[in-house]
């Protein structure tokens, strides 16, 4: 305890250094301020940073990180807080550097389909600065209108169209970092093309543990042309999924294949009476998108496989608003779920496609014999579920149990051969789980990128890993490059 | 190298089954490595590097060995790992579009497999790559327009490390963030930071019809003329799978094609539409791609240049090419995926080649892409030596020295086939 205030008063004697750098009104050290930075999108993990600062450039924000370094005192980055795994969960003893002030949109260049921004900008705000040119960034995750570009890359964030379009690694063509050791440098210039090894790749979806980004170049797509949207209402879960593997097997990939259960097509009715069939025991959607002339035969096609799965009702719109009107069900299902208990937890677990009938009903029968309810919104297409587990946490054993049986699901998914996280990432939250889904090796070895990226283990610590690795004594016979080699300066290895 | 080959020798062979001496048929890049061991699977791989390791013994990986040759030679070279008896299609989950493939399988015997179920791994490679190879390599072809390159189809990775450690990431769901992306760490490392031994694939399903709309602008037609073509094709919302390019000499015609793939009415109606964005009427629409599509991308001895540029470039990139090749009195081929900014030049093996890379560099310094030698004969490599190398100014080279360092602390793994030594 007395060291953690020795460090959380190092972190604080650095205000002065931290205000030469951005200035005293992007400086924070008012307790009441900082407490306003305690969590980020999951409200379960909280703490007060010791210091908050909002730089307005990547000079600024080196700077910050090279006095943090010189310190040895922790820096964990912030994008719009909107995380679901307490990735930007600050660290009490450390210096939280929030990029909210970085939003300028710096490049659209149509015609190389790129655009060049600063970490803060919003996700949705990319897809607006491109729409005049017939094009969108694709992906959108379902917080796209505050969450920010930053932010998604620490988390490779994915959102519903993804099954199609890919995950944030697969649009970012180019980062500008802020190494831990304070220094700017690019990973990949905007090409695709990588010279080296792939470190655009690696460090997208670290979660804010290799370094700070402070520019991005993103992939722009061609708006497509016909975009439909089938609605198709089912009385099992069953029957819905049946319609989900016959789309896929009739070898077409939709945009997005969604799926809601009983509870949550109840809860989005009540919240935003979105006119989903009565009575139904799942709710379907699948989006097409893609040149008229291939989504009006997949559109048929999809309507007669629905059918014949057994649908009680099919709809389908192909207008933008009629589109946002049905969207808007499973878009609020969350918010609309939440209102049904005093606390949920949302989990995030992946199981193969072909899994999803087998563990949705060992979910329902965990949730029916921890007596504690389980609404399922998922994305069926790519198997990852986000079971909401409703509880009381005014009650300490509901609690227990809720996070009892949010562990057994997220057990269920991994023995599929699924994955605890499909996108909303680790963090602090789901770190304990990782070493049921990988062995000592594997998290050993992916430490080794840690070590390279931040030896001092300052940026981010805490996060993802259940343990940390230690990175001064590297294991094994070593042979130390000559001083000249590692320079640049000669090439002898 | 190892102080004792018999007793280095007898630990590869008390942990590999098939372990031989290597001979002069299978130098790598003129070092004739002491053994040639083949590993059967995973384990037997990691008991063959750990006894690499203790005998101190330089190991360079081996698939089809038809990329050996690209980058830099390796410097030192005791062991070849050959994968190809990690030759099996472990899992074909159709229903979940998700190949589990040995390192050592080749591309036509697991594509044959997967088309039996209407499946493909979407990367144009020869057949007689193997999986491991591909991925290491960072082999793609004209469709990387539209599905990228082996890092964005891999979805998990199991390797072992210099030290015999084996370890895995990513897994067999296409979304994934559980931890690091090793995947992305290892594709295109050229078996310089360990060794692949399985990789698990995204698939897509076949496409029922494809169609290539084609057409050739004349001689001296201005490169900024082609560029809006290949622009136009590639944003389109008709959504082309590749925008190819092919220059057969300096200033000479240049082809531009479009793959478009889909229902068979689908790319038909598609097919008329591309043909008037390209060339105003005067396009081809064919089944087969025409004479001049690239084939995979084979070693030919001669040099290859790979240019990454920004589409908006292409037509700086075009005329820069010409000139500097003209000024070189060299006529290379030039061709590739232009609507995904990547070009390769194939020049014979002309000693005035790296004078040509060194003027395309220089006139390509203020463009964002790169100027990377690819693969070429030794003199062409010695010339560049002190002339920005193989890969030219690589960013961030640091970290990758400190990632490299971090693997492959005692510098065994394929040592010096990298860019700068790593």
């Amino acid at each position: 305890m007395a060291e953690a205030i020795a460090a959380g008063a190092r972190a604080t004697a650095l205000t002065g250094r931290l205000t030469g750098i951005c200035g005293a009104q992007h400086v924070i050290t008012e307790p009441l301020e900082l407490r306003t930075y305690e969590c980020d999108g999951l409200t379960s993990h909280r703490a007060t940073p010791a210091v908050v600062v909002l730089p307005g450039t990547a000079e600024e924000v080196a700077a910050i990180v090279r006095v943090c370094a010189e310190n040895g005192v922790p820096f964990v980055a912030r994008g719009s807080g909107t995380g679901l795994s307490g990735g930007a969960v600050p660290h009490e003893e450390g210096v939280l550097i929030v990029l909210s002030r970085m939003r300028k949109i710096i490049e659209v260049d149509p015609v190389a389909r790129r655009a060049v921004v600063e970490p803060g900008v919003t996700n949705l705000a990319v897809t607006e600065a491109a729409r005049p040119f017939g094009l969108f960034y694709a992906p959108d995750p379902s917080s796209q209108v505050v969450c920010s570009v930053g932010g998604n890359v620490a988390e490779n964030s994915g959102g519903a169209h993804c099954l199609k379009h890919g995950f944030t690694v697969h649009h970012v063509m180019g980062l500008e970092i802020v190494t831990p050791a304070g220094e700017l440098t690019w990973l990949g210039d905007g090409t695709g093309v990588v010279s080296g090894y792939d470190l655009l790749g690696a460090f997208t979806g670290s979660e804010g543990t290799l370094g700070i980004v402070t520019k991005i170049i993103v992939k722009l797509t061609p708006t497509a042309e016909a975009v439909h949207l089938v609605l198709a209402a089912y009385d099992s879960l069953e029957a819905g999924g049946r319609a989900v593997s016959d789309i896929i097997g009739a070898g077409i990939v939709p945009a997005a294949i969604e799926m809601m259960d009983a509870l949550s097509i109840e809860a989005a009715e009540a919240a935003v009476h979105c006119g989903y069939p009565e009575g139904a025991s799942a709710v379907l959607l699948v989006e097409l998108d893609g040149p008229a002339a291939e989504v009006e035969a997949e559109l048929a096609t999809v309507r007669a496989l629905c059918s014949a799965a057994g649908a009680r009702e099919i709809r389908a719109a192909d207008d933008p608003a009629q589109r946002a009107g049905i969207w808007a069900g499973r878009k609020s299902a969350f918010a609309a779920v939440g209102r049904l208990s005093p606390a949920y937890i949302v989990q995030d677990g992946v199981v193969p496609r072909t899994a999803l009938g087998d563990v949705l009903a060992r979910i329902s029968a965990l949730s029916a014999e921890a007596g504690i309810r389980v609404a399922n919104v998922f994305h069926a297409g790519d198997g990852n579920l986000h079971p909401l587990v409703l509880y009381d946490d005014s009650s300490a054993a509901e609690t227990e149990a809720a996070e009892i049986l949010s562990g057994a699901i997220l057990d269920t998914c991994i023995s599929y051969g699924g994955s605890i996280t499909g996108e909303h990432g680790v963090g602090v939250d789901k770190s304990r789980y990782m070493p049921k889904m990988f062995t000592a090796e594997d998290l050993d070895t992916m430490q080794l990128v840690r070590c390279a990226f931040d030896p001092a283990s300052l940026c981010n610590p805490g996060k993802i890993f259940p343990t940390p690795r230690l990175c001064g004594e590297v294991p094994g016979k070593r042979r130390a490059p000559h001083p000249a080699v590692a320079a640049g300066q000669a090439e002898i290895f | 190298m190892t102080a004792d080959p018999t007793a280095a020798g007898k630990a590869l062979a008390a942990a590999c089954s098939v372990v031989r001496e290597g001979d002069s048929g299978e130098a790598v890049d003129g070092i004739v490595p002491l053994f040639v061991a083949s590993p059967g699977d995973t384990a037997e791989a990691s008991a063959l590097l750990r006894a690499a390791a203790e005998h101190d013994l330089a190991v360079v990986p081996r698939g089809s060995g038809s990329r050996l040759g690209w980058g830099a030679p390796a410097a030192r070279c005791d062991l070849v790992v050959d994968t190809l008896r990690m030759d099996s299609v472990i899992e074909h989950a159709a229903g979940d579009l998700v190949a589990r493939v040995q390192a050592g399988a080749r591309m036509n015997h697991v594509l044959g497999l997967l088309a039996a179920a209407g499946q493909e791994i979407a990367l144009d490679v020869p057949g007689t790559a193997t999986a491991g190879g591909v991925v290491a390599s960072g082999l793609c072809g004209p469709r990387r327009l539209r599905y990228g390159s082996p890092r964005d189809l891999l979805i998990g990775i199991t390797i072992v490390r210099a030290d015999g450690t084996v370890a895995k990431s990513g897994g067999k769901v296409v979304k994934n963030v559980a931890g690091y992306d090793l995947g992305k760490l290892f594709a295109g490392s050229a078996g310089t930071l360990g060794l692949i031994t399985e990789t698990t694939f995204r698939l897509h399903p076949l496409p029922a019809a494809r169609v290539f709309v084609s057409t050739t602008f004349p001689l001296g037609e201005a490169a900024a003329n082609v560029a809006a073509a290949v622009a136009a094709a590639a944003n389109s919302p008709l959504v082309a799978s590749a925008v190819e390019l092919s220059r057969q000499a300096p200033g000479g015609p240049v082809s531009v094609g479009v793959l478009l793939e889909g229902s068979a009415d689908g790319v038909a109606a598609r097919a008329a539409r591309m043909a008037g964005l390209i060339g105003s009427g005067a396009a081809e629409v064919s089944a087969e791609p025409p004479a001049w599509w690239p084939a995979a991308i084979e070693p030919d001895g001669g040099t290859l240049i790979r240019v990454s540029f920004w589409v908006s470039a292409l037509g700086q990139v075009l005329d820069t090419i010409d000139a500097a090749a003209r000024a070189s009195r060299i006529a290379p081929l030039v061709y590739g995926s232009a609507g995904a900014g990547v070009l390769y030049i194939a020049c014979r093996a002309e000693p005035a080649v790296a004078g040509f890379v060194s003027a395309l560099r220089t006139a390509l310094s203020g463009a964002r892409g790169g100027v990377v030698v690819v693969a070429a004969p030794a003199p062409v490599r010695s010339a560049l030596a002190e002339d920005g190398g193989m890969a030219g100014a690589v960013p961030s080279l640091s970290l990758m020295r400190a990632v490299k360092d971090q693997f492959d602390p005692g510098h065994r793994m394929a040592p010096g086939r990298f860019p700068e030594g790593i």
